[in-house]
């Protein structure tokens, strides 16, 4: 390496760094004044906030998440806790009317039922959506929550009830029904003509009476005589333009087959009970509620 | 390549101008239009204007808080901030249409930047003397006396620059209510900043940057030379009259000289600190103080008025080819801005005049876009926003038309019914509202609601679609 010359420029009177680029030279101009005393004012001011504020790892982990601690003890965690206790606490006023209070008192007070309707709609996007869809809408074997049609009911009980103890779930009081695989009670062609009964009905024509007998004698018990199901087993109306997997006659008759079962979770114990509530009155405002 | 040693100046420093003291015609003018200017800009809000019990009762009012825009018989909502848009064009047009008359008579009488340094360099004429008494003390060096009046003067123009941010906040709030606030020192942190913020601006515009602001900050002053043509009304020194100017002799004839004698009254009283005798120039601002001071000396001298005068460019001109002058105040500039400022004068009102009480928007669920019901028929969600702008609480009948065998459903608290929906005064009523139809033969069928109020009024429409397929 060469040995940097300084020298001094002719035309400004300021030394030059040495530095040389094709013939160009650079200036050592020194910095002004008013610069340096703000870098100068700007080393000061950080002492001082080192000192009001978390600024230094620790090696021992002292203070809050391992640094050292300002002499406010402020934190962004800290400032995080007081902003949220301050949102509960806004909360809070709401939150004790809300749980003293029944659906029925809730339905007719206009600030409770859009704090209910607010927190269950948070609350279906966090643990709902995931197999409802985050407008309710559902998929094939996740129902649809928008419409009328209820498996287990509509009413603000029915679907506290579902909530709480979800279907099929492990809860002691879960909403249960199974529906029996007939592929090794019937023949294939009476799986055939059932299925051909059901599409017939419920697109509003006749069927033979064979089928309606074969139905009659395996199906009613649940699904009942006009197909309009039961909700006390949660059996699905089978007559109604509206179905949990499919409505096509091979669908219906692979369900007689050997039934899928959807299963929901529980929520009790998972959610607080006031949460379920704003769950139960958001899944009803969806449209579909029945009073 | 000069010398290079020299450091280099990215500015000039300004000479501070010292305005002298005149008496006249246009200073009598520019003295009742800033007692006028003035009077307005403090006493506008505390004008009241009834408007019912849900409304506040300040004739002039933005109140940010509720987001209303109050003028006397004008309220604008957030969403119609257009009105304020129509009001600027307005003014701009108004401001052009002037200019091409009477040349910058808004610069010279009316602009805020020449009343508030007109008030000022008044504090400074009171408390230091006049323009050679201030040009003495200025560069005179410190002392006692210099000390005090100059201490008296800034604490003056901090004072009414704090009055001129108090009587702005006043258009914000309630007047008497903040008024009440500020005589017990209990104003809120919003109303002190802006209060600090205006009295600030106040002191250093009017106190300091004064014509800076015209020459160098003011874009109005720059592109105004677009509006000015031969028949424009500018300050004028008629150089035919006035050279050769020279000092005069008391036994000297008039004869073979100009009436001009060049004692630099014109000069020392320009508040822009220019000489008018050197033509027209961007920096004058045409506020005729010279002509006043020129009358003046004009009569002492006992020679006629008016060799510098308000004049055009054609005139000058006519009188230099010893033709008869004329001033043609129609002419296609003036014709088009008299135009331009009916029509939109006119589309304001208009507007005023059409704007309904009664604003429906409808937005459609997009998730899920339709929901298939189990007799088959076919479900829409909307979110609907009725805007009640009137000053009672209303009902709204809501009715749609265009899909047959449309039912349609609010949901909500209590018993609300499309019949009836309820909006308070002033407010945005927010309503679910379901409409459900046997499904249509398009998949997008054209649908329109319609809400009517109960108690009589606007009555609205709003056209939306009614989905039923993907």
């Amino acid at each position: 390496m060469t040995k940097s010359t300084r020298e001094t420029d002719q035309f400004t009177g300021t030394e030059t760094t040495g530095h040389e680029w094709d013939g160009i030279k650079e200036l050592d101009t020194p910095m002004p004044r008013w610069w340096l005393i703000v870098f100068y004012i700007c080393i000061i001011w950080s002492v001082g906030y080192w000192y009001v504020y978390p600024a230094w790892p620790t090696l021992s982990g002292e203070g809050e998440r391992g640094g050292t601690v300002g002499s406010e003890g402020w934190t962004q965690y800290s400032q995080l806790a007081e902003s949220q206790a301050e949102i509960m606490a806004r909360r809070a006023t709401y939150q004790h009317d809300f749980d003293a209070s029944s659906f029925e008192q809730i339905k007719t007070n206009e600030e409770l039922y859009a704090f209910g309707l607010a927190g269950g709609k948070s609350a279906f996007g966090d643990n709902c959506a995931t197999c409802h869809g985050t407008g309710g809408a559902g998929a094939p074997g996740y129902p649809n929550l928008n419409d009328d049609d209820w498996l287990w009911g509509g009413k603000l009980d029915d679907i506290y009830t579902t909530l709480r103890f979800g279907v099929r779930s492990d809860h002691d009081e879960t909403r249960y029904s199974e529906m029996p695989a007939f592929v090794d009670m019937l023949q294939a062609n009476e799986i055939e003509a059932i299925a051909e009964h059901v599409v017939a009905i419920a697109s509003g024509s006749t069927s033979t009476d064979a089928a309606a007998t074969l139905y009659a004698d395996n199906c009613a018990s649940c699904h009942g005589d006009t197909l309009r199901g039961l909700r006390d087993f949660g059996a699905p109306d089978l007559a109604d333009s509206l179905w949990l997997y499919s409505g096509s006659k091979d669908e219906i008759a692979a369900q007689i087959r050997k039934p899928k079962h959807g299963m929901m979770p529980a929520w009790e114990g998972r959610l607080s009970p006031s949460t379920i509530r704003q769950l139960t009155l958001y899944v009803h405002s969806l449209g579909g509620g029945e009073e | 390549m000069s010398d290079l040693s020299a450091p280099n100046k990215l500015f000039a420093k300004s000479p501070r101008i010292f305005p002298k003291r005149v008496w006249g015609r246009f200073r009598q003018i520019k003295w009742v239009a800033m007692v006028v200017l003035l009077g307005i800009y403090y006493l506008a809000p505390f004008l009241r204007w009834d408007r019912g019990e849900f409304a506040p009762d300040q004739a002039i009012l933005i109140d940010m808080a509720h987001q209303r825009a109050y003028f006397f018989f004008i309220e604008i909502w957030p969403q119609e901030v257009f009105y304020l848009t129509g009001i600027l064009v307005l003014a701009a047009l108004a401001l052009f249409f002037a200019t091409s008359l009477f040349g910058r008579v808004w610069c010279g009488y009316a602009c805020p930047q020449t009343v508030w340094t007109d008030l000022f360099v008044w504090v400074e004429r009171i408390v230091q003397g006049d323009r050679a008494k201030r040009l003495k003390l200025y560069n005179a060096p410190w002392s006692l006396e210099k000390i005090w009046k100059t201490l008296l003067t800034h604490i003056l123009w901090i004072f009414i620059g704090m009055m001129t941010g108090g009587a702005w906040v006043f258009y914000f709030n309630d007047a008497p209510t903040l008024l009440e606030q500020i005589i017990h020192f209990d104003v809120p942190w919003s109303v002190l900043g802006w209060i600090v913020a205006l009295t600030g601006s106040t002191y250093v515009m009017a106190g300091f940057a004064r014509d800076q602001v015209c020459k160098y900050m003011c874009p109005y002053a720059r592109f105004q030379s677009a509006m000015f043509d031969k028949n424009t009304l500018i300050i004028g020194y008629d150089q035919e009259r006035g050279e050769k100017r020279g000092k005069k002799k008391k036994d000297e004839s008039w004869e073979g000289r100009g009436h001009c004698v060049d004692c630099t009254a014109c000069v020392q009283v320009c508040p822009m600190g220019i000489d008018i005798r050197e033509g027209l120039q961007m920096d004058c601002i045409a506020c005729g103080l010279c002509i006043d001071a020129c009358d003046n000396v004009m009569d002492k001298l006992e020679l006629p008025r008016n060799l510098i005068r308000y004049d055009t460019p054609l005139q000058q001109e006519s009188r230099k080819a010893g033709e008869p002058e004329e001033t043609k105040l129609l002419r296609p500039r003036t014709v088009y801005y008299a135009i331009f400022l009916t029509a939109v004068a006119a589309l304001m009102l208009y507007g005023l005049i059409s704007r309904s009480d009664t604003e429906l928007h409808i937005l459609r669920d997009r998730n899920p876009l339709f929901v298939q019901l189990s007799d088959g028929t076919i479900r829409n969600g909307y979110d609907l926003k009725i805007l009640n702008k009137s000053h009672e609480d209303k009902r709204f009948r809501l009715t749609v038309v265009g899909v047959e065998g449309a039912q349609i459903r609010v949901q909500g608290v209590g018993n609300v019914s499309v019949d009836a929906l309820p909006v308070y005064a002033d407010s945005i009523g927010h309503f679910r509202l379901f409409v459900t139809a046997p499904k249509p033969v398009d998949k997008r069928a054209d649908i329109e609601f319609h809400i009517a109020p109960l108690e009589g009024g606007d009555s609205t429409d709003y056209d939306g679609v009614f989905v039923s397929g993907k």
